[in-house]
């Protein structure tokens, strides 16, 4: 009973966020400072975790297969499917669910324990708009996000490869332009765009009809990981299902 | 003006609000006082309209907050200010940005026009230099009086207070205390205190409204409140061993 009240909430909250909109002037600053936070702070993160998982996956790949049959181009092939299909979208916004999903639960919690919101509303502010609906426009940019890690992951992933030994430079770019298939970078974002929202509305949800003091903060934010990260996997596998399946 | 009547609230099976009905004038600092979970707080917000009664009706002028549409709320609130407990300023904004937050919501001004009024506000709560400060930079008497500069940049018609001076220091209280009843006086406004403090009852408590498990027990102003004996007023005022001392001293001089 309590999982329906919460989808109802979460529902119910989204249907406010696009409703009597804040003034055009103070939207389109607050679009551009989430932007700010949300997509250009990760940046450093993501393109660290990319570089180096990228690397792991070309080694780990070139490492299990040493059966001469196989053609010396997989490690580029494994790496770049590897990467464009999971690594990149799903397992980055996993990521992103910890940092920047317990960010937007911690500040708009703290906002509702200090009656930063309840000033908001008195002063006639629709405050899931004021709140919710930049972060919703600022993830818009998210998929650049991914589109990064991808390269970053291709391109860590060549230089573990060819500087470790485990493949040539000319074997492992014909792995990654052999079998091309340009659907999987549409599917790749689709479900970018997808997980974008949920990391923007679901940790806000969660921030925003929290109760209680600091510790509750701390506990919604706990609550925020888990609840992005588990509707990631699931949406993540009815797309997978329904666009590749 | 604002009139309340008649007003219940329950949450769940905890009826809060039995049946309240009062008046708060313009022009005069309005106290809601009462002991803890004497339900001043879920008044307040019934007030200011964060609460829907059950039943019951609220009146500003002579229009019920309840038949009004989103739009007319809307445009009540644009002249409502409020002070909140721990100040509620925004943690992102500096203090100048915090205080024209509502200017920048609601009027066409233009920037310069709006610093003026914020630098005109500040003065007016004896604040000066602290434009570019963020409010963890600054006392909390310092940010009560940010919050009632931000509370009244726009001209409200309404002010509401909850407990400005609690954590505060006794003179930076009284300060407070003299500062919200000067505002209220000079721009002729209605506003609504809910406070325990009884040294602010005893400075600037214009018209009180004694709140005892959701119902109105007692309502007068601060020269009726030591004379009263409604024994739940008696109780709640004697209870700080400072005002027992102060009507012991009372009773021996006479």
């Amino acid at each position: 009973m309590k999982y329906l009240e919460d989808i109802g909430s979460y529902f119910l909250m989204l249907s406010t966020v696009f409703s009597r909109p804040t003034k055009g002037s103070v939207i389109r600053e607050l679009i551009f400072k989430e932007i700010d936070e949300l997509v250009i702070n990760s940046l450093g993160i993501v393109a660290f975790i990319s570089f180096f998982v990228g690397g792991v996956v070309a080694i780990q790949t070139a490492l299990n297969i040493e059966n001469p049959l196989i053609p010396d181009y997989l490690v580029g092939f494994a790496t770049r499917q590897s990467i464009i299909l999971e690594f990149a979208p799903t397992f980055i916004s996993i990521i992103m669910a910890g940092k920047m999903g317990s960010f937007i639960t911690s500040s708009i919690g703290s906002m509702r324990v200090t009656e930063q919101i309840d000033a908001l509303e008195v002063m006639g502010i629709n405050s899931l708009n004021y709140l919710v609906f930049p972060k919703i426009i600022a993830l818009l940019f998210y998929p650049f996000v991914i589109a990064i890690a991808m390269f970053l992951g291709i391109a860590g992933g060549w230089v573990a490869g060819v500087y470790g030994d485990y493949s040539t430079s000319e074997a492992f770019i014909r792995g990654l332009q052999s079998d091309f298939i340009t659907f999987h970078v549409i599917y790749a974002f689709i479900k970018t765009f997808v997980f974008a929202f949920i990391l923007a509305t679901v940790p806000s949800w969660q921030g925003y009809y929290m109760k209680g003091g600091a510790l509750e903060v701390g506990k919604a934010s706990t609550n925020s990981f888990v609840w992005t990260s588990v509707l990631i996997i699931l949406t993540n596998f009815i797309i997978t299902s329904l666009l590749l399946g | 003006m604002i009139r309340a009547e008649n007003i219940h609230k329950s949450f769940g099976e905890d009826h809060i609000l039995k049946g309240i009905s009062t008046v708060f004038d313009r022009g005069k600092t309005n106290l809601i006082i009462g002991q803890s979970g004497s339900g001043k707080t879920v008044f307040l917000k019934c007030l200011l309209g964060l609460f829907e009664p059950e039943q019951g009706r609220i009146y500003f002028q002579d229009e019920a907050i309840q038949d009004m549409d989103e739009d007319q709320k809307t445009k009540l609130r644009m002249d409502m200010g409020m002070v909140f407990q721990g100040g509620a300023l925004f943690d992102s904004l500096n203090i100048e940005e915090n205080v024209m937050f509502p200017l920048r919501m609601f009027t066409k001004k233009k920037k310069e026009e709006m610093v003026d009024r914020v630098n005109e506000v500040l003065s007016r709560v004896n604040l000066e230099n602290v434009n570019r400060k963020f409010p963890s930079e600054i006392s909390g008497g310092m940010q009560k009086r940010v919050a009632i500069a931000r509370a009244i940049v726009n001209n409200p018609k309404y002010l509401f207070c909850d407990e400005p001076n609690s954590g505060l220091d006794p003179r930076t209280a009284i300060l407070i205390d003299n500062l919200i009843q000067e505002i209220t006086r000079e721009y002729n406004i209605t506003t609504v205190i809910n406070t325990h403090d009884m040294n602010s009852v005893m400075e600037i408590g214009e018209n009180i409204v004694f709140l005892q498990q959701g119902q109105l027990a007692w309502q007068g102003d601060n020269s009726q409140i030591f004379k009263t004996d409604n024994k739940s007023v008696t109780d709640f005022v004697y209870s700080s061993d400072l005002f027992k001392k102060i009507r012991d001293i009372q009773l021996e001089e006479d």
